[in-house]
């Protein structure tokens, strides 16, 4: 196997036991900072040239989103990595309980091409301050910025522990021979799937993050002019191709006519009367992504936009109206700037909609009545859910973020992603005396001993409390 | 597929909403409370004929461990099931973020023979607590275990969420076949593999509890009474068919020497001078398992023990000495009442010995140093540890029980179990007005509003900390 020699110098370096100590972890993040100041520049020409990407969203996205994620590391690390102490029975009073966190050995960071910096090092800052070994397997379809991170991120971080390797469908097969401690995969669902079966051989846990389409559902009561464009703003961010962008929008007739003229406001707000000519819109990724989404606009009826050019990778932003379920753009997660309009008659139906089909990684519902919001949130199962705007919730470092179902397993950012990396040990350190206290476990048994044993190892049930 | 129609009623039980609120879920719990007391005595009338398992230890490993782990639940669940609320940063001061605890929906546990109520009961508290639905699977090899599940728990339980599934491994694997939205396994490595590689078909994610073999390390400085009074009851408890048994010591051989009496003491002390008469020792659970256990016999020098009795699938408490490395017993989990000894010359040999095989569930180290069991503790890697007694570790609720690499992932206990089955769902609840804090994020962009953004959403480095 190619990668067999990588995989074992790894695991020798974190057995040595190189990546216990603290200042080891935080002389690796702080050299990913370097990193992110020195080759920012690199970093937003790459994603220009791969996606169009404007370098105010790629230095938002690629930048200062990770830069955030490691300054929340850097500041709490000393905090997460202690032991957690942990209550006692009467029996083990004298005893030591806690939490040890221990890294899992050699980590395997998989990473897709529509944040092809955030999303390797995201996780990667989680999996180095947990203390684990890395390879990184960044996206071979956003070319240039994996180039840049085979070139350069070797130069900042330790080699022993740390590798970056790269290729397409082949390499990660054989990659995935090797065993693994753990796997953090970023793509589609057929590919988490097949991921997780490679995984199930090593028993290699993983947090698979992955796709789907995540419902935007505006109700009859709300301010159709903020709605439009935060629904607008998490559709076209980087030409549609966001995990957690709106897919589709769930809204009545009615609001269907209110919104088509805001949101052709808010389009023209954004990126002036022709898109094609705006610096601050993108592009798709490559041709095969840029036909699947041209074939989605036969979909219903455009009602904005529409546009498309076949050299650029130019698809204007477009809003389709008159969809049925049963069209093609309903049937596969967008990943473009199209937004699908499903007219619905009442929140129920919308509620119904969204449960009838798999479970994605996010569900929005705008309302300025907060009961409509808390409904949609109650009565539907997601990765994670905003109301009343769209892809904020992931910007919240205290908040996790992952998938259920088809749109994933696992969770991470923030302290999550620490413990995402982390294996939890439950360690309890008993004194080498007090044997008496032991004896009404031994038999020979009897009545007396065990009710000794009761006496100092039940927990009694207390009373009733109310649910706040 | 057979169980089709019970998973999808399962699951239309789940989407009703019946399982969500917290009256519900503490009638399920308190239900089982009552199963637990009013079938006590068959239970351990079921698991004496099963294993021939003592009334102590059935009633403290299959009652009294349960019942504290229902009213660890049951005392904290309202504040398990609140939603927790998370910090924020200046912009969404005004908003709400939390994280809300949602249920799976159709869960699976499996439960093996060893221990056949207690390692379903304590995942089903969990599973129930979290709002799920469940369905059960005995182990088929604990018939009367089995057989008294199948008849009694649905007379306690709601017969829309809850089922009881019996079969062999023909029935549990049609049963894979479907859907489940969250499986529970504690079982062997190998079909642990094969639970996941059917888990990754649906992206289900997945606990296993697996086992290994736990090393016993016992240092030079020990009391070596107590060790081996810790030690042989950790070895013999339900006749050594503990996923968490000390599987194998390792120390010197001048510890050896003084062992082997002490031992020899211990075993006598507790099951008298012919344990076969002795009402407080185990036998094998069937047929297969004995012979597999008894083929173990031939690995190195019986020094105490060694009698067996086919007809009773009687093993006596045995240990070896003389055990070398490329034994039989010591390349599978022993999994009966046989303690090989395997002499090494120091702490840093016995280190190396147990990092040279896979991750157990558990290590154990018994020194009076503290220095040394922090030693056995840092350098080796385990689901859980325990210095200076065995078993224990997984009697604390307020510790997780779980293993890593081949000895399983994911957690349970207490309240890991409710997380284990929880979707921890990350909320943000914003305003429909306060537009204008929303405008520096959107095109067309500009180095101001870069700069109002970062000003608003930026996590700053602090000043340095230490590890205390």
């Amino acid at each position: 196997n190619p990668f067999a020699g990588l995989v074992s110098h790894l695991r020798a370096s974190w057995l040595s036991g190189k990546t216990r100590p603290m200042e080891y972890r935080v002389a690796q993040l702080e050299a990913l900072g370097c990193f992110l100041d020195e080759k920012k520049q690199q970093i937003l020409e790459a994603t220009a040239s791969d996606l169009g990407k404007a370098p105010f969203e790629a230095e938002l996205s690629e930048i200062f989103l990770c830069k955030n994620e490691l300054h929340e590391t850097l500041n709490n690390l000393s905090h997460w990595m202690k032991d957690k102490h942990v209550d006692r029975t009467l029996a083990m009073q004298l005893d030591s309980a806690f939490i040890r966190k221990d890294p899992y050995g050699v980590v395997l960071i998989i990473a897709p091409w529509n944040y092809p910096i955030h999303l390797f090092l995201v996780p990667l800052i989680g999996a180095i301050a947990a203390g684990n070994c890395v390879i990184v397997k960044p996206s071979e379809v956003s070319k240039k910025t994996e180039r840049l991170v085979a070139e350069a991120l070797p130069g900042y971080l330790d080699k022993d522990c740390f590798a970056v390797v790269t290729g397409g469908v082949q390499e990660t097969t054989r990659l995935l021979e090797n065993k693994f401690d753990y796997i953090f995969f970023t793509g589609s669902s057929p590919v988490g799937r097949i991921i997780m079966t490679a995984a199930a051989k090593h028993l290699t846990p993983v947090t698979l993050e992955l796709g789907g389409k995540n419902p935007c559902y505006v109700s009859d009561t709300c301010d159709v002019t903020n709605v439009a464009r935060r629904v607008a703003w998490g559709r076209f961010f980087n030409a549609g191709q966001t995990c957690i962008a709106p897919d589709y929008l769930l809204c009545t007739i009615e609001m269907q006519e209110k919104l088509l003229p805001a949101l052709r406001e808010a389009i023209n707000d954004f990126y002036g009367p022709n898109p094609r000519d705006s610096p601050d819109f993108g592009r798709i990724v490559n041709d095969k992504q840029f036909q699947r989404v041209q074939r989605l606009l036969g979909s219903g009826r455009v009602a904005i936009g529409g546009q498309t050019d076949e050299a650029e990778r130019y698809i204007a932003p477009t809003v389709l109206v008159d969809v049925q379920p049963s069209d093609p753009v309903m049937q596969e997660e967008i990943f473009g700037p199209i937004l699908p309009i499903v007219v619905i008659s009442n929140m129920d139906e919308a509620i119904d909609f969204i449960n009838s089909r798999e479970r994605p990684l996010a569900v929005y519902a705008f309302s300025s009545n907060d009961k409509v919001v808390n409904q949609v949130l109650e009565r539907t199962s997601s990765g994670g859910f905003c109301g009343n705007d769209t892809l904020m919730h992931v910007t919240l470092t205290s908040l996790p973020f992952g998938g259920i179902g088809n749109s994933g397993l696992g969770l991470h950012h923030g302290k999550f992603s620490f413990d995402t990396f982390s294996h939890h040990r439950g360690c309890l350190k008993r004194g080498m005396g007090w044997e008496s206290l032991n004896a009404p476990r031994y038999p020979p048994y009897c009545k007396k001993k065990f009710g000794v044993i009761q006496a100092t190892s039940k927990v009694s049930r207390k009373n009733d409390c109310t649910l706040l």
